[in-house]
């Protein structure tokens, strides 16, 4: 399994805004800190991809967990929207977007096409955006070309 | 022994430049790419094969081309570079507006692309200023030149390097250690050899 959570623009965009609200709102220092969205994380999106079982023909996983800001509570039933260019697809095709929903532990898995690297890098998009909580877009990168799969993480905080 | 020797120069160069283009030409990954996106990459390494020319070119180090028509060959693959970086970024645009956008405007994610963009600027830069370089005087046309050129080999070589795209790994890293060897030798002996006191 690929981790991607823990990469360094994670650790310090989490850092930092631990850091920011531990500084300027002590009283609340404690929690999980909101998930900041990744540059390049909305290219090619469309909004609006159905739910659907899987993208294609599958092949490869994109999984993870959406939980709140704070108490860092799993989020149950939030639609998280995927695409990303694969081998049946590039990524402004409307084929290559899909959407699924969280369990009750607030993780989500899509099988979806294998994801080949696109302007220099192997990556997938994803986005939260259905307006209860403000919306987030992701832009995991894969360690490696052959990975199989990769994940990504939601922490969201109410619009 | 000498015709030998041209042969084998020429055989060199183009091995240098051929190898990295065939073997980016087998990529698995051009099957899932159309055929703009596949012109925009082949455009980019084509660019990488001719900054290796354009300093043997102006040494004279490739033998049967006379003094005076390398350096009008310089300055037609100089042309040539302009357009070729026209293609790459025409042909990525039209492939993802948002992500050449992104590159242009240095907000890019991925960490590769304000080197490409610097380096394009670069040979654009060289290339307005030859159009002036009359006017320059041959000194200032010479520290702009040079200096411009350092930038442009260095930003191209980090540029490809750090891309995971369709250039085979070795093949590239090869054609990336040629282009610095044979710009850094030149663009140092041009310098040294102006460095001097009066002739």
């Amino acid at each position: 399994m690929t981790s991607i959570v823990f990469n360094r623009r994670n650790l310090l965009a989490a850092g930092g805004s631990v850091l920011a609200s531990g500084l300027l709102l002590p009283a609340r220092a404690q929690g999980v800190a909101p998930t900041q969205s990744m540059p390049g994380g909305a290219n090619n999106y469309q909004k609006g991809a159905p739910i659907v079982n899987r993208i294609g023909k599958g092949g490869f996983v994109m999984s993870g967990t959406v939980r709140r800001a704070g108490d860092g509570a799993p989020l149950a039933g939030q639609r998280i929207q995927i695409w990303a260019h694969t081998i049946e697809g590039r990524e402004e095709d409307e084929r290559s977007h899909g959407a699924t929903l969280t369990d009750k532990n607030g993780a989500f898995r899509l099988d979806m096409p294998q994801i080949i690297p696109i302007f220099g890098q192997p990556h997938g998009h994803l986005a939260y955006d259905s307006g209860e909580f403000k919306t987030v877009f992701l832009r995991p990168v894969m360690r490696s070309a052959k990975d199989t799969s990769l994940e990504a993480h939601f922490v969201l905080q109410p619009a | 022994m000498r015709r030998a020797r041209v042969t084998l120069i020429w055989a060199a160069l183009i091995t240098a430049i051929g190898v990295p283009i065939a073997l980016a030409a087998a990529s698995p990954y051009l099957q899932w790419r159309d055929a703009v996106y596949i012109a925009a990459g082949f455009a980019g390494i084509l660019a990488l094969g001719l900054l290796l020319v354009q300093p043997l070119l102006i040494a004279g180090y490739l033998p049967r081309l006379l003094a005076y028509r390398a350096r009008r060959v310089h300055h037609w693959i100089g042309g040539a570079l302009v357009l070729a970086l026209l293609v790459h970024v025409a042909g990525l645009w039209i492939t993802s507006p948002p992500d050449m956008a992104d590159a242009l405007l240095f907000r890019s994610p991925t960490p590769f692309s304000p080197f490409g963009v610097v380096a394009m600027w670069g040979v654009f830069a060289v290339a307005l200023l030859a159009l002036f370089r009359r006017r320059l005087g041959p000194r200032t046309w010479r520290v702009a030149h040079l200096s411009l050129a350092v930038v442009i080999v260095a930003c191209s070589v980090v540029h490809a390097v750090l891309i995971e795209g369709t250039m085979e790994t070795m093949s590239k890293a090869a054609l990336c250690a040629l282009v610095v060897i044979a710009a850094g030798k030149v663009i140092f002996d041009v310098w040294a050899r102006n460095k001097k006191p009066a002739r």
